[in-house]
Order: structure tokens, then C-alpha cells, then sequence
């Protein structure tokens, strides 16, 4: 690991000024530290912040503080109750040690898994710009299949960030002179691009402070991931739904996906296939053909494109039977 | 830099790059703790911080000078084992025996963690926990054991939760 200067500011507009690199749970940053993937010269010490709260909103939202270990977010009896899928998401990612000590803003900050990316003797554009992308014609079986780039095939690693971006949660921050930004997860990552580098619209010193979740949406919620072992994995596929059926037809639906793109990802046009429609194999089809237009597979990733399919219409099944 | 560990009050003076594993391994004499993979996968080093179990490899010394840290030597002593301990040497939950103390510690915090109603991927209802094997193979999924004592090792955590219930009901 590269030495650092470390720094513990007192309040979050003494971070945002304190330039350097934020660190929290640590459980990513440290682990590609390590690795020499990140060489940060300084670490800001946001741990002890006073950012760690669950606040009930007038509008019957929550305001989740970005300290909020992701244990403790999972198991709130408000987030149970009101919303299931982030629950399950949470539950269903990394192990009880890491859970006690990641973070909710650290979480949607979370770095590809790519093995290419962790290597330093490869070629990665996400890691040094410019050097090449040795996932596309190498070993993909964890890469993207939709939104990719002929930069970067790289997946957004979480699992609590698919199921924000099926709430349509917003993203708190505060910048270093103090301006506040309240931005949709819908506009908060980017595709890889020509900059895979660039992973989200963030500004160099910005911090997450929160993250609002609106009111719980109508109907029933699961989040269902799909993986190489039964604990402890990353996504291969997964799916955040939140579907209602009202008089044997689906009045809403919010599906994200994770495992497939380099962002959460979402498509109106699945839910468009799906809303007006009564709950069967020909609405679910159309759905998962709406999802898979344009996927592209890149070898030994190709079997996510009929994983994802029956990933997404057994979920429908499930949440609409 | 001051820490407190099993109650014990420590100085030391040590690289800014230092893990609360390093710290306790290499400087403090205290080698219970054991170094598996040093990268959050395999759960050797696992600790109880302010009584919640993390991974000791991936987290600095730095960030826990106002904590209180417990090892394994801080859970019990030859003569008075703890529960899962004594429970562990019933059972034969081990083989070679490296990946045992984090086994323990992470088992600890499994257990209070189960205290506390926190539900878990393998619940299916998350407001109503049934404490079952499969629940407690899915919550120590975070512990590897290379030796492959998995039988074992579950059939002392749960020894142990029985006798927690029965304390508490």
C-alpha cells in the first residue's frame, strides 16, 4: 500500500473542504489500496460524522444518513415494512462482517469486481485510462451485457443500489463550497463510454451526506439474485421489482437489474410491457425482449442473456401469482 | 496512538498504513487473530468492535483509537472457555484450527446480531426469524474454513443458541 496523509475533520463542511480522498467502512477502498488499484495521497477520515441516522419524512419517506451501516439499514423495521426489496438487497450482498461495516454512501461508491480492473499488470481503462480493456476478448463471465462501450464491459458490483434505483431514490450531497445537491439515481451513474474512469456524475470533494427514499411504492416487493454460490457472491443477475396488480391487470412496476450493466440498470420500455397488461407468459416475454434488446454478450458471458430472461419472468411470476 | 483491546488499555506508535489486524498481530502481541486471505474474503481475522463483528484486515488501526476492540483473547481463558469455546472443543469444529478464533469472534456477533431480531437472506420472514441451520450457515457465510469442519461448526453455534434461548425465555 502507498502511504497516505490522514485526516479526521469534525463536520461535513470541514470534509468537503479537507481535499483528499473520503473513507468510511473502508471495506472497498482498503481492499484496492492494498492492491495499489487506488493510491489515494490523502484519506478523510468521515467515519465519526453525524450522518448515521434513519429519519421518517413528512411525505412518508426516509432520510437514510450516508453512515448508515448497511446491518443496520437492512434490518430497520421501517425499511422492512415499507420497503422490502432494499432489505432483501442488502441481506443478499457481501457477509455479516462486511455488512457491519460498509456504508450506505460507500455502498452506491462501490468499485466493478472486474478481474482485469484488479490486476495491475492488465490492461483496464477504468484503472488507467487509455491502457486498453483486457475483459473484451478475456474472461467476462462476471461483465455487462448491456450499455457496454469498446472501452469498458465492466458491471457495477451492488446489490443495494438495484433496489434504490427500482425506488427511485435521490442522492444527497454537499459540495466543497457548501452548495447542496439533491440528485435521482436515474442521473447519478454514468455508462463507461470513452471514460470508464468516470463511474458517476459526482464532483471531485462532494460527499454524500444521504439518501431519500420516496414514499413506498404501491404493490409487492422482492429482489431476487442469482450467483455462483448460495451466499456470499456477487450478482450474476439480479432483479429489484416492485409490481401492483389491480383487477387482474398490472397497474405498476419498477424493475432494476444488477450483474448487467456497468450502472443499475433500468428500462421504461420492460415496465411499459408490462403495465395494462394482464400478468402471463406473453406479458413476461415482452417484457424480457424489451429488456434484452440490444444485449450483446461477449463470450463467456453470453448465458446472462437467457439467465436474465428467466430471472425476470420468474420474479414476475412470483410477485404477481 | 491509544487503543483499548479486551479491556486493556495500549500505546502504540505504528505506520498510518496499519490494519487493526496488523496492529494486533505485529505490535500488541496479541496473535489470535489469524491472517487468512488479508482482503475481507475469509473471515480469519475476524473482531468484535464496539461489540459488532468486522474484518480486522480491512479496516485501519487509526479509525479505531476511541473503540473497544475484543479478541479472541479477550472472550476467554484456558480455565474458563466461553460457551462457543467450550462448544467448539465438544464438537470438533475444527480441524487445523486457523480459521477457529474468527469462527468464534464472527459466531459472537452472529448470535447478539440474532438477539436483536436482525433478519437475514436465508429468513423468509424478515419480522419473524426461525433459527435453523440454513440460517446459520447463510450468516457465517463470512468464515471459511479450508479444512472443510462445517458440521461441526454448526452443530456447536447451535448447541450454544439453544442454550441462549433457554436462558432468555
Amino acid at each position: 500500500m502507498k502511504t497516505f496523509d490522514y485526516a479526521r475533520p469534525g463536520s461535513v463542511a470541514e470534509a468537503v473542504q479537507a481535499g483528499g480522498r473520503f473513507i468510511a467502512g473502508g471495506t472497498n477502498l482498503l481492499d484496492l489500496m492494498k492492491l495499489q488499484v487506488e493510491t489515494p495521497e490523502r484519506l478523510v477520515d468521515i467515519s465519526r460524522l453525524d450522518l448515521d441516522q434513519i429519519e421518517e419524512r413528512e411525505d412518508g419517506g426516509l432520510t437514510v444518513g450516508a453512515l448508515v451501516p448497511n446491518s443496520d439499514l437492512a434490518a430497520d423495521p421501517r425499511v422492512i415494512e415499507k420497503y422490502e426489496v432494499l432489505s432483501r438487497a442488502l441481506l443478499a450482498g457481501a457477509s455479516g462482517q462486511l455488512r457491519n461495516k460498509a456504508t450506505t454512501g460507500g455502498n452506491l461508491l462501490q468499485r466493478t469486481r472486474c478481474y482485469y480492473f484488479y490486476d495491475t499488470a492488465a490492461g483496464c481503462n477504468k484503472r488507467e485510462p487509455g491502457s486498453g480493456c483486457e475483459a473484451i476478448g478475456g474472461f467476462n463471465r462476471i461483465h455487462a451485457i448491456l450499455g457496454t462501450s469498446d472501452q469498458c464491459i465492466a458491471t457495477h458490483p451492488g446489490d443495494m443500489p438495484v433496489a434504490m434505483r427500482a425506488l427511485d431514490a435521490v442522492i444527497v450531497t454537499q459540495r466543497g463550497d457548501g452548495d447542496k445537491r439533491r440528485i435521482p439515481i436515474a442521473d447519478f451513474y454514468r455508462l463507461p463510454g470513452d471514460t470508464p474512469h468516470i463511474e458517476n456524475v459526482l464532483e471531485p470533494g462532494e460527499l454524500i451526506t444521504h439518501v431519500e427514499l420516496p414514499a413506498p411504492p404501491e404493490g409487492k416487493q422482492t429482489y431476487r439474485k442469482v450467483r455462483d454460490r448460495a451466499s456470499y457472491a456477487f450478482a450474476l443477475v439480479s432483479v429489484a421489482a416492485v409490481i401492483a396488480v389491480e383487477d387482474g391487470r398490472i397497474a405498476s412496476a419498477a424493475l432494476a437489474f444488477g450483474g448487467l450493466a456497468h450502472m443499475p440498470w433500468r428500462n421504461p420500455a420492460v415496465e411499459a410491457a408490462l403495465v395494462g397488461q394482464a400478468p402471463g407468459t406473453a406479458a413476461f416475454e415482452a417484457a424480457a425482449d424489451a429488456l434484452l434488446d440490444g444485449a450483446k454478450g461477449f463470450g463467456t458471458n453470453d448465458f446472462k442473456l437467457p439467465l436474465a430472461r428467466r430471472v425476470l419472468i420468474a420474479t414476475l411470476r412470483d410477485l404477481t401469482q | 496512538m491509544h487503543f483499548t483491546i479486551n479491556g486493556n488499555s495500549y500505546e502504540a506508535e505504528v505506520d498510518i498504513r496499519t490494519s487493526l489486524l496488523d496492529l494486533c498481530r505485529e505490535h500488541l502481541g496479541l496473535t489470535g487473530s489469524k491472517k487468512g486471505c488479508d482482503h475481507g474474503q475469509c473471515g480469519a481475522c475476524t473482531m468484535l468492535v464496539n461489540g459488532r463483528r468486522i474484518n480486522a484486515c480491512l479496516t485501519l488501526a487509526v479509525m479505531h483509537q476511541d473503540d473497544e476492540i475484543m479478541t479472541i483473547e479477550g472472550l476467554g481463558t484456558v480455565e474458563n472457555l466461553h460457551p462457543l469455546q467450550a462448544a467448539f472443543v465438544k464438537h470438533d469444529g475444527y480441524q487445523c484450527g486457523y480459521c477457529t478464533p474468527g469462527q468464534i469472534c464472527s459466531a459472537v456477533g452472529m448470535l447478539d446480531e440474532v438477539k436483536k431480531g436482525w433478519p437475514s437472506h436465508a429468513s423468509a420472514d424478515l419480522t419473524d426469524v426461525t433459527f435453523d441451520e440454513s440460517e446459520i450457515s447463510e450468516r457465517m457465510s463470512g468464515n471459511i474454513c479450508r479444512c472443510a469442519a462445517y458440521p461441526n461448526i454448526v452443530e456447536a453455534i447451535r448447541e450454544v443458541a439453544a442454550e441462549q434461548r433457554e436462558v432468555t425465555a
